[in-house]
Order: structure tokens, then C-alpha cells, then sequence
């Protein structure tokens, strides 16, 4: 199949009408408003549906109600209007729905700008809405990586009964790339004999429900749920390393930022000084193995986001105490750049040079 | 001995959770009925809400989605959109639908949504201890209008019937009330109607119940029906509020 050129968030909703998605419930936001016009354009064609809703709370709810119904269905947004999705996140995740949601994020907090951000990694990866709930959380750095994991979302929603986050920037959602659909490994996938698509008075009543007021009940469907989470850490972690070998310092970097860093970590290496990247692919399970692949060499960490800092817990985590972490981030919509990165590197060597 | 009287199809033989004398056992009866009697059961998938209906997914025969506060009609947008030859409905309580709700039970009519609504409105809050609702009336006490509601502070109560009559896509609305066998009568008319209309195609159905609340209103069952007649339907005035030429 020949690349074709397109727009990220054009991409990501291609992306998904190829993973099996008929259904989608949005509410305009940007910079993620050509992903709804791109369903409103090609859904109908195939046998599916868009509809605007009123709010990105109704609009959860109808993704709530699809999914509960059998459907492969899809809502995007972006960091304020996620904020408003958590309720029905959490309900979602409860009654343990699959569904894909996508982030295309920008500078908070509140209104914030519109310019991208990486400050919805805690709403993302901890998530907003109420209760011992997890996602799965995929953080491409390529159009292509965000069309493949797209593609693969449905699947995996499928597969766990959960929802899966899509965590792009404004800049992935805005920029253009080649791209090419290419066809993705398929999941044997579990029956769909629970959803509420009418009896046919050929069977029970199904319920969807994430209600239990028996507090043992509720503990017990918790524990069920932690099982599967661990699931997830045990098979859906997925990293990329970059450049580990005789590293001095490794950078942790996600999405558009860790582009940023693939320059700096060239402009280093042409003055000699080795720089190593780990990259998370799936924010939440966390790569925490990927930090035990760190050579000797290595003095330092650094995490770089397009945030305050909110990456650089679960990197010290991963770290578990044994090298000194350090962060370099900007916020408000403002992006790092290479020389920024490699001055911040010298700085964390400065020392020894 | 031939049988009068049994229970409908529409709900599961399991006891209910409701107070004693509270009517919401009367509107569940009447909408398994309804379903039953339109051949429906097998088609039906009903979207429970949060209040004191909130179990409501356990009684219907029938499938049943449960939504957060307010949001069945988002929910069960996503629904009938994934299954439209399905007889989709919500059943909802004042404070559900009327306030944290109110914007999805709108755009839900005002999408023409072919879904039928049951909204039971018993003027409070029941489930979580007879707080105000937007439909408790002038001067009505609740724990949250302890001297009564006064409209300079908390508004006129709404008339969701009447709003919503204003809106295109509603193309039947009625008001009915529980509280004498022959309104219960015209209640179940009016259910069935609703859902008539939506398996027809033709739009958003709602019935209003007038409902009781004995145990916040801290009367007796009797008294409750009396308190509905005299002091609720007065404000909320029984009938149809729209049923357009084409839906007749
Ligand atoms: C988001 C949210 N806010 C508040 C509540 C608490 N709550 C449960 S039931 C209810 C009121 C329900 O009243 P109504 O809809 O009138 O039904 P009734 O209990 O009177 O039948 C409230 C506020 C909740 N469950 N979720
Ligand atoms: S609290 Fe009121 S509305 Fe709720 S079940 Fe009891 S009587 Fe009925």
C-alpha cells in the first residue's frame, strides 16, 4: 500500500473507521475538531453513525450506551472537554465498556490555550472520574504510530472490556505526515453475549451497570478489576530505546517532546556526549522495565515534557531511587527545543565538562 | 376461577425496594404492562437513572442499561442510535431529569430522538432524603426548603411538560397521574402512546407522572394521593401538551 499524506487528527479517524468503528459522539473543541468532522463526513457511508451532542458529558454517555449495546464506538476531545468526560469515564471503566477515547491536548489549566501540552498526563494516566478505576493509555509520537495504535485500540478495548486512551498533543492532531494503513495483528476476541441489544425473548435480560450497594459485592468486582489491570502491566506495556548504549544521561520523553529529544540527543552526540531516550508508548501500564535496560554509564536521568512536571513521579518510581532524576519541561503551550534540551543536558554534566 | 388479575411479563418476580404506598410500583407496572401488551419485551431496552428508581434495572424484564444522574437520555441516545429498530426508554425522577439532567433530556427531544421517556415526578429528591427539586412546589417543605420553597429564592417550580412541548422533535407529551384507577387508567394509555410513537419513527416521547412520596412528604399513602390531587395537579395540569397532525 502507497503512504498518503494527511493531518493527524484526518488520520486518527481513518485510523479508526479501519479498526471496526461505527459509532462516534463528540462535541467540538480544539485543536481535535477535524477528527469529528472527518466521522461526520465518513461514518454514515459504511452503516455507522456521528452525532454532535449537546456536551462532552452527553456525549460519554452516548459512547456509555453504544458500547454497552455491542457497538465499536469512539469519542475525541480535548483536555477540557476530557475533564468533563471523566464522570462518564469512570462509569464506563466500572461497567467495564470498551470504547476508545481520544486526547488531543493543549495548555491548561481551565481554559488554558490552545496550543499543545502534555499537562493531561495525570488526567490521562490517573484519570479524573471517581473510584479504583485504570486505562490503557497510548502516547504516539508519529502520525503512523498514531494510526497503528488506533487501528489496534478497538481491539484491545475489546479484549480487557475497557476503555482505551488515545493521548496526542495539539501538534500531532495538527500536523500532516505520510502515513500508510497498514493491516494490524487481530485479537482473538471474547463473545459479546453481555451487551443490551433486546432479549428476543431468547434469553435473560442483560444488564449494564456499575452499581453494586453491597459493599463485599463491590470489593470483590474491585479485585476483579485490579486482575485484569495487572493483565494489562503484564502484556500491553510498550516502550522504544533509543540510543542506550554508553549513555551518560537517559532521557524519559513521550509524544511530540520525545522528537524534540531524538534532535538534541543528534546535536549531543556530534560533540561526543552520549545520550540514551526512553520512550513511553503506553503511559499507563508504565514502561517501569524499561528502566532497568539503563547501562552503567549512565550519572543522571531526565524526564522532558510539554508539562510542569507531571511525568517525573512515575519516572522516579521506575528509577526506583538508584540515579539522580532531573526535569526539564515547558507548559502553556510552549515547545521545547533541541538547543534548550542539550543546554539542559550540559547543565546536568556540567560538573565533569 | 377464571384470573382477573396477574402480573405482567414486563417485570420480574422479585419483591421491589420501594417505600410502602409509594406509587413508583404502580408506573413500573403500568410500563411492563405497556411493553408486554405491545409485544415488546424482546425488543426493549430501558435505561435506569439515579434516584429512588435506581434499582429499575432489576425489575424489568426486559434488557436494561443503568446511567449516571441525569444522563439516561445521552445513554440512551447511544443506544437506540447502535440498535434503531429497538424500543429504547428511560425512566427518570424529577431531580434526574428535570435539573442535573435537564440539558440531555432537551437535546435528547430536541433531536427528535425516537426514544420514549417515563419521568416521574414526585416534587423531591426521595432517595437521598427529601431534599428540594426543581418541581417541589411553592411553600412545599423539603430539607433543603425548610420554610418552604419561596420562588424570590428558588424559582417556580418547572413545568418540564410545558418546556418541553415548545420543542419540534417532542411529538408526544403528556401529563398523567397515579393517583385514582381511572387516572392510572389513562396513564397506561399514555405509555403505550409514547411508545407507539417511537416505534413508528416518529420522534420523542414523553409521559410526566405525577407521583407520590409518602415517606418525604411524611404523610400516609392516602394522604400522599390526596396531597398529589390537591396541591400538585392544580400546579401541573393533567393532559396532552403535543401531539402534532402527523403523530395522531
Ligand atoms: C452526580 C451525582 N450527584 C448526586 C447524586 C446523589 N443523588 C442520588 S438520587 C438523587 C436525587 C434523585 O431524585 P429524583 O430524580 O427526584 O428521584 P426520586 O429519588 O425522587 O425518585 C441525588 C441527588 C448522584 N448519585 N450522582
Ligand atoms: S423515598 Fe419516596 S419516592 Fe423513594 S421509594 Fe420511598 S416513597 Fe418512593
Amino acid at each position: 500500500m502507497s503512504k498518503i499524506l494527511m493531518k493527524g487528527n484526518e488520520a486518527i479517524a481513518a485510523a479508526a473507521i479501519k479498526g471496526g468503528c461505527k459509532f462516534f459522539f463528540g462535541y467540538p473543541i480544539t485543536p481535535q475538531n477535524e477528527l469529528p468532522e472527518y466521522m461526520a463526513r465518513e461514518l454514515q457511508k459504511n452503516g455507522g453513525c456521528f452525532v454532535q451532542a449537546e456536551s462532552e458529558v452527553a456525549a460519554i454517555n452516548m459512547v456509555y450506551g453504544a458500547a454497552g449495546a455491542g457497538a465499536r464506538v469512539m469519542t475525541s476531545s480535548s483536555s477540557p472537554g476530557i475533564a468533563l468526560k471523566q464522570e462518564g469515564i469512570s462509569y464506563i471503566a466500572g461497567a467495564e465498556l470498551p470504547c476508545v477515547i481520544v486526547n488531543i491536548s493543549r495548555g491548561g489549566p481551565g481554559l488554558g490555550g490552545i496550543q499543545p501540552a502534555q499537562a493531561d498526563y495525570f488526567q490521562n494516566t490517573r484519570g479524573g472520574g471517581n473510584g479504583d478505576y485504570r486505562l490503557l493509555v497510548y502516547a504516539p509520537a508519529t502520525l503512523q504510530e498514531a494510526v497503528d495504535l488506533t487501528m489496534e485500540a478497538f481491539d484491545v478495548a475489546d479484549y480487557y472490556r475497557n476503555p482505551v486512551i488515545i493521548s496526542g498533543d495539539g501538534m500531532i492532531g495538527q500536523m500532516m505526515e505520510p502515513i500508510e494503513f497498514k493491516d494490524i495483528k487481530k485479537r482473538e476476541l471474547p463473545k459479546k453475549d453481555w451487551i443490551t441489544d433486546g432479549t428476543k425473548g431468547e434469553r435473560e435480560p442483560n444488564i449494564i451497570n456499575s452499581l453494586a450497594l453491597d459493599p463485599a459485592e463491590l470489593e470483590k468486582h474491585n479485585i476483579r478489576l485490579q486482575e485484569k489491570y495487572k493483565q494489562m502491566e503484564k502484556n500491553e506495556v510498550r516502550y522504544e530505546l533509543y540510543n542506550m548504549e554508553n549513555a551518560e544521561v537517559v532521557i524519559v520523553s513521550y509524544g511530540t517532546t520525545s522528537r524534540v529529544v531524538k534532535n538534541a540527543i543528534a546535536a549531543l552526540k556530534e560533540e561526543g556526549i552520549n545520550v540514551g531516550l526512553i520512550r513511553p508508548i503506553t503511559l499507563w501500564p508504565y514502561p517501569m522495565k524499561a528502566f532497568d535496560e539503563i547501562p552503567n554509564t549512565t550519572k543522571a536521568l531526565l524526564c522532558v515534557e510539554m508539562s510542569m512536571g507531571q511525568m517525573i513521579d512515575d519516572v522516579k518510581i521506575a528509577n526506583k531511587g538508584r540515579l539522580p532524576v532531573h526535569f526539564y519541561g515547558r507548559s502553556g503551550g510552549m515547545v521545547p527545543s533541541p538547543d534548550e534540551i542539550v543546554g539542559k543536558v550540559k547543565e546536568i554534566l556540567g560538573g565533569e565538562r | 376461577m377464571t384470573v382477573v388479575f396477574k402480573r405482567t411479563k414486563g417485570l420480574k418476580d422479585i419483591p421491589t425496594h420501594y417505600c410502602p404506598g409509594c406509587t413508583h410500583g404502580i408506573i413500573h407496572r403500568l410500563v411492563g404492562e405497556a411493553l408486554e401488551e405491545l409485544d415488546l419485551l424482546g425488543k426493549a431496552i430501558g435505561v435506569a437513572p439515579v434516584g429512588c428508581s435506581v434499582l429499575a434495572y432489576e425489575y424489568f424484564n426486559c434488557d436494561m442499561h443503568e446511567a449516571a444522574h441525569g444522563r439516561a437520555p445521552a445513554v440512551a441516545t447511544g443506544i437506540k442510535r447502535v440498535h434503531p429498530n429497538a424500543a429504547v426508554f428511560t425512566y427518570q425522577g424529577d431531580g434526574d431529569l428535570a435539573s442535573i439532567g435537564a440539558a440531555e433530556i432537551v437535546h435528547a427531544a430536541h433531536r427528535g430522538e425516537k426514544i420514549t421517556t417515563i419521568f416521574v415526578n414526585n416534587a423531591i429528591y426521595g432517595m437521598t432524603g427529601g431534599q428540594m427539586a426543581p418541581t417541589t412546589l411553592i411553600g412545599q417543605k423539603s430539607t433543603t426548603s425548610p420554610y418552604g420553597r419561596d420562588a424570590n429564592h428558588a424559582g417556580m417550580p418547572l413545568k418540564v411538560s410545558e418546556m418541553l412541548a415548545t420543542i419540534t422533535g417532542a411529538v408526544f407529551v403528556e401529563r398523567v397521574a397515579v393517583d385514582t384507577p381511572s387516572n392510572i387508567r389513562k396513564a397506561k394509555k399514555a405509555i403505550k402512546k409514547a411508545f407507539e410513537v417511537q416505534m413508528e419513527g416518529k420522534g420523542f416521547g414523553i409521559v410526566e407522572v405525577l407521583s407520590t412520596c409518602p415517606t418525604n412528604w411524611g404523610l400516609s399513602a392516602t394522604e400522599a394521593l390526596k396531597w398529589l390531587r390537591e396541591n400538585m395537579i392544580p400546579y401541573y395540569p393533567l393532559g396532552n401538551f403535543r401531539t402534532p397532525e402527523e403523530v395522531k
